[in-house]
């Protein structure tokens, strides 16, 4: 069976959650201390939370920790990388995603349900859903407005949308670019998620839609 | 040789500044005028350094910026 990491930093939060969102989409995970070595390992998860209390800016100091060197091996070979929240604060902050994450647009925390329009179904951890689908998972985070130089490099993954899967001004909670909620690598084996898909991967949390994520990756470890 | 360094990090140019934009508001409110207001950071140190120029500015890419939205200045002055 596949086994994931899930990487646990000092003021990470939403470990034990993707713990269980992997197992549920049918793989074996393991929190991992960030001391730890990601030897043994298929595939790592980097999830939500404060890590360092997101003193300097979200995900700075996480990013240059040793174990980031690990992650980065992980995505030069190809093996899934997912970043979730503070994960991909870190993940573009390390270099391994484009762009930064900003302050949101009106500069507080938002924690709320949104909608999102799936951008590319052709990435490990999209291939699941439909191209266009419409789905819900939730957003909690101070600094989510996603930035480029150049929009046209940036491999969208998904979008804040309205429920009917339109991009507006309106549907877009915190400034970012393109209204860009979640982006991948080139390579698409490395993905950052503002939206929490391990909060919406049970039926009594509001939505399964999280959780398509997650059976996407596994699958695609599997192979 | 030990150096007193000071380090400003703020925003780039055009690049909104949501902090600055809330306090210069509530500037306004109170009545004063105020425009562009930017809330930079700053940070000071001592270092030890044969090389404190080179230091500090890669201290600042690798970790108290992010080149892609930041830019710095600095001033560098010997501990007496």
């Amino acid at each position: 069976m596949v086994k994931f990491a899930v990487v646990v930093f000092p003021g990470t939060n939403c470990d034990f959650e993707t713990e269980r969102a992997i197992r549920k989409a049918g793989a074996e995970a393991e929190r991992v201390w960030y001391k730890t070595s990601l030897k043994d390992f298929d595939g790592v998860v980097l999830p939500g939370g404060f890590s360092y209390a997101d003193y300097l800016r979200a995900g700075a100091i996480a990013a240059r920790q040793e174990i980031i060197e690990e992650v980065k091996e992980f995505a030069r070979d190809g093996k899934p990388v997912l970043g979730i929240c503070n994960g991909f604060q870190v993940l573009t902050e390390a270099g391994l995603l484009p762009g930064a994450l900003r302050p949101n647009k009106v500069p507080r925390f938002i924690c709320r349900w949104v909608h999102l329009r799936v951008a590319d179904t052709e990435t490990p951890f999209t291939q699941f859903y439909e191209p266009g689908e419409v789905i819900r998972m939730p957003i909690a985070h101070a600094e989510g407005n996603y930035y480029a130089d150049d929009p046209s490099k940036v491999r969208i993954a998904f979008q804040y949308s309205d429920e009917e899967g339109n991009i507006t001004e309106e549907a877009n909670p915190n400034g970012s670019l393109l209204n860009i909620a979640a982006i991948a690598n080139e390579n698409g084996n490395v993905l950052g998620t503002m939206p929490h898909p391990e909060r919406a991967s049970d039926r009594f949390l509001g939505s399964e839609d999280g959780l398509k994520l997650f059976r996407s990756m596994v699958e695609w470890a599997r192979k | 040789m030990k150096w007193k360094v000071k380090v400003i990090v703020r925003l780039k140019e055009g690049l909104n500044d949501p902090e600055g934009r809330v306090i210069g508001n509530a500037l306004k409110n109170l009545g004063f005028s105020v425009e562009n207001l930017r809330v930079p950071k700053y940070f000071e140190f001592e270092l030890e350094s044969e090389r404190p120029e080179e230091e500090v500015e890669e201290m600042c890419r690798k970790l108290l910026a992010n080149p892609l939205i930041h830019e710095w200045e600095y001033s560098i002055e010997p501990v007496s």
